[in-house]
């Protein structure tokens, strides 16, 4: 399996975690990276609006390139996990739901992390690194 | 969502992904919550009252995210929709129990949880102190809890008890009202 990068972003656009598991996407500054989060945002709120398909106001959801394929999964409380992969990764959606799992269980469970604030959870990162990246 | 279907859910789930603890530990625990609360107001019981329903909303705030990456809910349709899941799927999932729904309004926008049986209040009798048969709503957190998911997924609602078996009223009845669905588009405290 091959995920490049994670992104979390909180309901009102924000980021609040970032960490790449594999070469091959650009560095950022983290500067950018929170005009990435914020850009990507306000475009997943205008795509939710203007979708050509009926009953489908759930915004942009698979973004895919010669190089990289970034799939969305907006959770029902607004919050967004973006996840980069190499193109032909297959069963995106498996690791998001799995990455939800471990972001309910290792974040929100932690009682001294703040809700919508970034996360700073060192078992979130070790859970995260040992599903993604198993030795 | 159907109210069997929303049964299955909550059967399925509990059964499969939710790791289980002793259902004593958690009404100990409750209660030396409430106990404590108790002895630093005083036996201020409405202060109490308000102490659990913030405990349960900072909880609630937090409990959605494993609801929804446990159960994978799909948005409910309605009120009457949410109402079932709550019931069939939340109090299954994380209590074991399934609350009746009942008592609608008209309007759609208001209805009862009629517990049962509720583990938090196992083994509990209230103070004989005259006043917290009158004023203390014991499982208070558990009204929180539902303001806070429920905030969590765009829904302002008010939820009160009602009636107690611990203060020797018939039937444990939990009130809940949709006061609003939150709008999304501009979050609060970003202008």
């Amino acid at each position: 399996m091959v995920i490049l990068s994670l992104l979390i972003l909180n309901k009102a656009g924000g980021l609040i975690f970032q960490r790449d598991f594999n070469e091959g996407l650009k560095k950022l500054s983290s500067n950018d990276y929170l005009v990435l989060a914020g850009t990507f945002h306000g475009v997943h709120a205008i795509t939710s609006r203007i979708s050509p398909v009926r009953n489908s106001g759930g915004g942009l959801e698979v973004l895919e390139s010669d190089r990289f394929r970034m799939q969305c999964f907006q959770t029902l409380t607004g919050t967004k996990f973006l996840i980069f992969a190499e193109p032909n990764q297959p069963n995106i959606d498996v690791v998001v739901k799995r990455v939800y799992e471990l972001y309910a269980d290792y974040v929100m469970k932690n009682p001294f992390y703040q809700i919508e604030m970034p996360i700073r959870c060192e078992a979130f990162e070790r859970n995260l690194v040992a599903y993604i990246k198993p030795k | 969502m159907s109210a069997t279907k929303a049964a299955r859910v909550g059967e399925d789930v509990w059964k499969t992904r939710i790791d289980k603890v002793n259902a004593e530990l958690v009404t100990l625990t409750y209660g030396s919550i409430v106990a404590q609360l108790c002895r630093d107001f005083e036996g201020d019981y409405l202060e109490v009252n308000k102490q659990l329903e913030k405990m349960g909303y900072n909880i609630g705030l937090r409990l959605i995210e494993d609801f929804l990456a446990k159960t994978n809910m799909g948005k409910c349709a309605n009120f009457r929709e949410t109402a079932e899941t709550i019931a069939k799927v939340g109090f299954k999932v994380f209590l074991n129990i399934t609350p009746t729904v009942a008592n609608w309004t008209t309007d759609n926008k208001q209805f009862s949880l009629i517990f049962e049986e509720n583990p938090l209040a196992d083994f509990v009798e209230l103070p004989d102190d005259g006043r917290a048969q009158n004023e203390l709503w014991y499982s208070n957190m558990l009204c929180g809890v539902l303001r806070g998911t429920l905030e969590m997924v765009q829904m302002q609602v008010d939820a009160h008890f009602a009636s107690d078996i611990l203060r020797g009223n018939e039937v444990t009845e939990m009130r809940v009202t949709l006061v609003r669905i939150i709008d999304d588009e501009l979050p609060p405290g970003e202008d």
